[in-house]
Parts: C-alpha cells; structure tokens; sequence
C-alpha cells in the first residue's frame, strides 16, 4: 500500500450485542481521504462494524466493543462520543431528514457545533448544498420542508448535512440502497467528487458500487474481515476462496 | 344447502344491524345531551350570563361571569403544575431506558390516573385548604393539576415514542448530546401529539367538580388573586341544579351548556390540529 497517512487504524474489535459476539478480531486500516468499500452477505457484520466507528451502538443497551480502534492516534473507544461524531459523520440506509425546512436540516449540525451567526450559516449551508449537487434544485425552496423533496434528493440532503460540519470521516450505511438507479448515479458522482477531502467508508451490498467508486475494498464474512485490500485485486485477483465465491456470485 | 345459505345471511344482516345500532346508541347519547343542554340551557345563555355576576335569589338576571373566569384561572394553574411534571416526566419515560424504574413509574402513574377525583380533593384540602385556614383557587389549581398529571406523562410518552429511531440516530450523527437530540428534534417531530394530549388533558380536568368542592369551594363574587375561593362552571351547575329556584335550575343548565361547548370545542380543536398540519 501507498505509505499515505492512516486515518483509523483498528486492532483485534470484538463486538458482542449481550452475551452473543458478533465481530470476531477485525483489524484494518483506513487510509486518509481515500474511499474503503464494506462488502458481504446480509447479517455478516458490515453495518455493525460501521457503526463502532462512531459509536452508534452505544443507543443499544447491551452492546459492547472490546479492542483497540485509534482515530489519529487517539483511543477512539475511550474518547468523548460528542466530539468523536462531530468529527465522524453517518449516513444512513434511508433517508430521515428531520421534520424541518431544508436550511435548518443542513443548519441543525451547524448550530450543534457553534455556528450561530445568519451570514455564516446561509454561505455555509448554501456550500454544503454545493458540495452535495443539491444547491440548484433546492435554492428556491429552502425553507419549505424537507419532506417535500423525493427520496433521492432527501438523502442527498442527508449527506449535505453530514458535510456541513466538515467531517474528518464519512461512514455511509448502504445510501443508496432506498434509491433508483438515476439517484445512486448522482450520489456516486458526489462521492466521487469528495474524494480527497474527506475519508469515505461505505458499506454496500453492491459489488458493482463498490468496483465502481471504492480505492479499498474489505469482504466481511459471519462476522470476520476475511480479505482486505486494493479493490481491483478484490474483484479480479482475489486471495481468499470466500471472497472469489462471493465475487462470482456462488454465495451471498 | 339452501337453508344454510339463508341462515347465514340472516346471521350477517341480523349483527350488521345489532352492531349498527350499538353505535348509533354511543353517538345518540351525545347528541342527546347535548340537544338537552341546549333546549334547556339555550334560553338562559345570553351576553348577561356570560358578563355579569350572580345576584342574590329571588332577583332576575344575573350570570355567571365570575364562575368561566374562575374555570379559566384554576384551569391556568393546574396547567402550570401538572403540564411540566407530566411532560417531562413522559420524556424520561421515552427516552432514557431501563426495566425496573420506568415500569414503576408507568405502573404509578396509571393508579394515580385512577384515584377518585373526589380523593384528590380532600388531599389538597388536607395538604393546602387546612395549614391556610380557608378555600383558595391554589388550592382548587393544585388538586387539578395533580390529576393532569399521569394523562400528561402517558400521552407525552406514547407521542415521542412514534418519533422512529432513525431521526435520534440522525440527531446523535451530527455530534448532538442526547439531551440536544431530544429537545432539538424528536420533541419537535413529536409536537402534534404532545400537543393534542394536553388540549384533551385540560379538557377532562376543567369539568371536574368533586376536588373544587372543597378547595377552591365557591364564590357569588369576582375573586381576584390566587388565595380567595373562587366560582366554577362545574361547582355552579352543582349549586344551582340542587337549589330549590327555578331561575337557578335554568342558569344551571346554560353553565353545563357553557362547560360542555368548552370541552368540545377543545377536543375538535385538537384533532384539527392534528390533521391540519401535513404528515410532518
């Protein structure tokens, strides 16, 4: 691999929700501001993983995670969980705006983090709609309710709110798997279009996506990370028998 | 082959009707009342009524001006006891977890729901009538709001549960503390329902009569401030109704009237509120 900065490097994670485990000593390494696809069969542990990454299992009574995860060097387990997801933004499966207008959807991270100010709030909301394709479509109707935009656009939307706070990392949740084709076009220009300023992690049941927009690419199986690297090697020079078969489709 | 079917069809038209009338019985005994109410109570409700105060027995005319203004001040007071208690502590109840504590709490509140309104009275009676030495609109306000409370904490807790995970975890995302999630959205997208539960919980507590009888008790006169007992619609209707005047049975039945327009008109507002702002 390229000797670019690690992002995330996590160590041996364990996670068990109660008594039952269900990541086995995951380990891996996120490079900076490169994009790292998730791929693997229903229930293999994928969205779980995502979700130690910013510690969104913590609404879960029960659920644990045992190992070592640095963020920046930093003990990303131990750390403050506030100022650890204003650093590491998410993005769902489905869309859920809240029931706001469209400004104050994008401006809810923004107030959250201390950006008080009319001006600085209207140039930043209007840049995080820029970013995520949406300005255009939506810069007339900024107060009306978010609910009012189709699905493809509220989840853009969702993702222009998790920029707005200029996240370190991006971990995005199957985003478009509630979506049409013509929807996860757009939103795979956007995640295109973000490389270099932002560490993606996007956890797909797509192979075809993952091929498409994805620098790296880790194969998750029942709970284990059984293969993890460059995705062309993933997809066309596959090192573990498990990721050729679900690469070729005999599984999964 | 033939009898059955007619039997079953005589079966089917036979519970259509009974279940028909059953229902037509429920919402005939509004009507009822209510047509009652004003064929008797119609005649009496005037400008009069509604502006001026009790006169003594045996004179004409009168109202009773002091009785809404004393419902619209107890109503005031319970509301401001018994709406924060109850609203907060639905939100505990919603969102921060827990088998045992929040099973008491749920399990409490639900008995105290229950408790006779009539109980209630002679508690604040005990609590706050007695230290003062006489009936007070305080009094009559906190026996009020004590019995919004459990309405208040059930109907805040059922609304904030419909708010779906999802918009928590989008809350939490972004870097906002629970407490930040819980005020700045899911009571927000929980609005409706809050709100409609305490329209409707005010509207069952202003036409309770047994606690104001000896808390807040009556009065033929205005009773400015909080310490002086004050006049009712509900206690008027009693007063008047067992009264031996005829003057007073028809004052009665305009004050039931009065308090029965009240109620509804509260309740339709509620739900207009509720279908009237879209599916937000």
């Amino acid at each position: 691999m390229a000797a670019d900065d690690v992002k995330l490097r996590v160590s041996g994670l364990d996670f068990y929700y109660g008594p039952k485990q269900s990541l086995f000593g995951i380990s891996l390494q996120f490079l900076t501001n490169r994009i790292t696809a998730l791929i693997g069969p229903s229930g293999c542990g994928k969205s779980t993983f995502l979700r130690t990454l910013n510690r969104m299992y913590e609404t879960v009574p029960h659920a644990r995670a045992e190992g070592e995860i640095l963020f920046d060097n930093e003990d990303l387990l131990t750390m403050d969980p506030v100022a650890l997801r204003r650093r590491v933004g998410m993005v769902f499966q489905r869309p859920n705006p809240f029931p706001k207008s469209i400004f104050d959807n994008i401006a809810y991270g923004l107030r959250v983090n201390g950006t008080h100010s009319g001006a600085a709030l209207k140039e930043k909301v209007e840049k995080s709609l820029r970013r995520a394709a949406l300005w255009d479509e939506v810069k007339d109707q900024l107060y009306k309710s978010a609910y009012a935009l189709s699905g493809g656009q509220q989840q853009r939307l969702c993702i222009a709110r998790a920029l707005a706070v200029d996240p370190e990392v991006l971990l995005l949740d199957e985003p478009c798997s509630a979506l049409d084709p013509i929807a996860t076009a757009k939103i795979e220009e956007l995640l295109f279009s973000l490389q270099d300023q932002c560490t993606l992690i996007i956890v797909t049941h797509n192979m075809q996506q993952a091929a498409r927009v994805a620098d790296f690419t880790g194969f998750f199986l029942l709970g284990k990370l059984i293969e993890y690297n460059r995705t062309e090697i993933i997809f066309k020079t596959p090192a573990m028998r498990e990721t050729e078969d679900y690469i070729t489709g005999r599984f999964g | 082959m033939l009898w059955r079917n007619y039997w079953r069809k005589f079966v089917n038209y036979f519970m259509f009707s009974m279940t028909g009338l059953c229902a037509l019985a429920t919402v005939g005994v509004l009507f009822f009342v209510l047509g009652y109410l004003v064929w008797h109570g119609g005649s009496s409700l005037s400008w009069a009524f509604l502006t001026h105060l009790p006169t003594p027995v045996g004179e004409a005319g009168g109202g009773m001006a002091n009785a809404i203004v004393g419902t619209a001040k107890l109503l005031l007071l319970a509301s401001a006891f018994g709406i924060p208690i109850g609203f907060l502590g639905g939100v505990y109840l919603a969102e921060f977890g827990g088998r045992l504590f929040p099973f008491v709490i749920r399990y409490t509140a639900d008995l105290l729901n229950g408790v006779p309104s009539i109980v209630m009275g002679i508690f604040a009676y005990t609590i706050v009538v007695l230290p003062m030495k006489h009936f007070s609109t305080l009094a009559g306000g906190l026996a009020l709001g004590v019995m919004m409370i459990p309405i208040a904490v059930r109907s805040t807790e059922e609304a904030l549960r419909t708010v779906p995970l999802m918009l928590r975890e989008g809350g939490l995302a972004l870097g906002a503390s629970k407490w930040r999630t819980i005020a700045t959205v899911v009571v927000p997208a929980a609005r409706k329902g809050i709100v409609t539960g305490i329209i409707l919980d005010m509207a069952r507590v202003a036409g309770e009569t047994a606690p104001l009888l000896f808390t807040a008790f009556s009065n033929q006169f205005w009773s400015p401030g909080w310490n002086q007992p004050t006049a009712s619609l509900p206690v008027m209707v009693y007063t008047y109704a067992i009264s031996p005047y005829e003057d007073w049975h028809k004052q009665a039945w305009a004050a039931g009237l009065v308090l029965l327009t009240l109620v509804l008109v509260a309740n339709v507002a509620a739900r207009l509120f509720v279908s009237g702002r879209s599916a937000h």
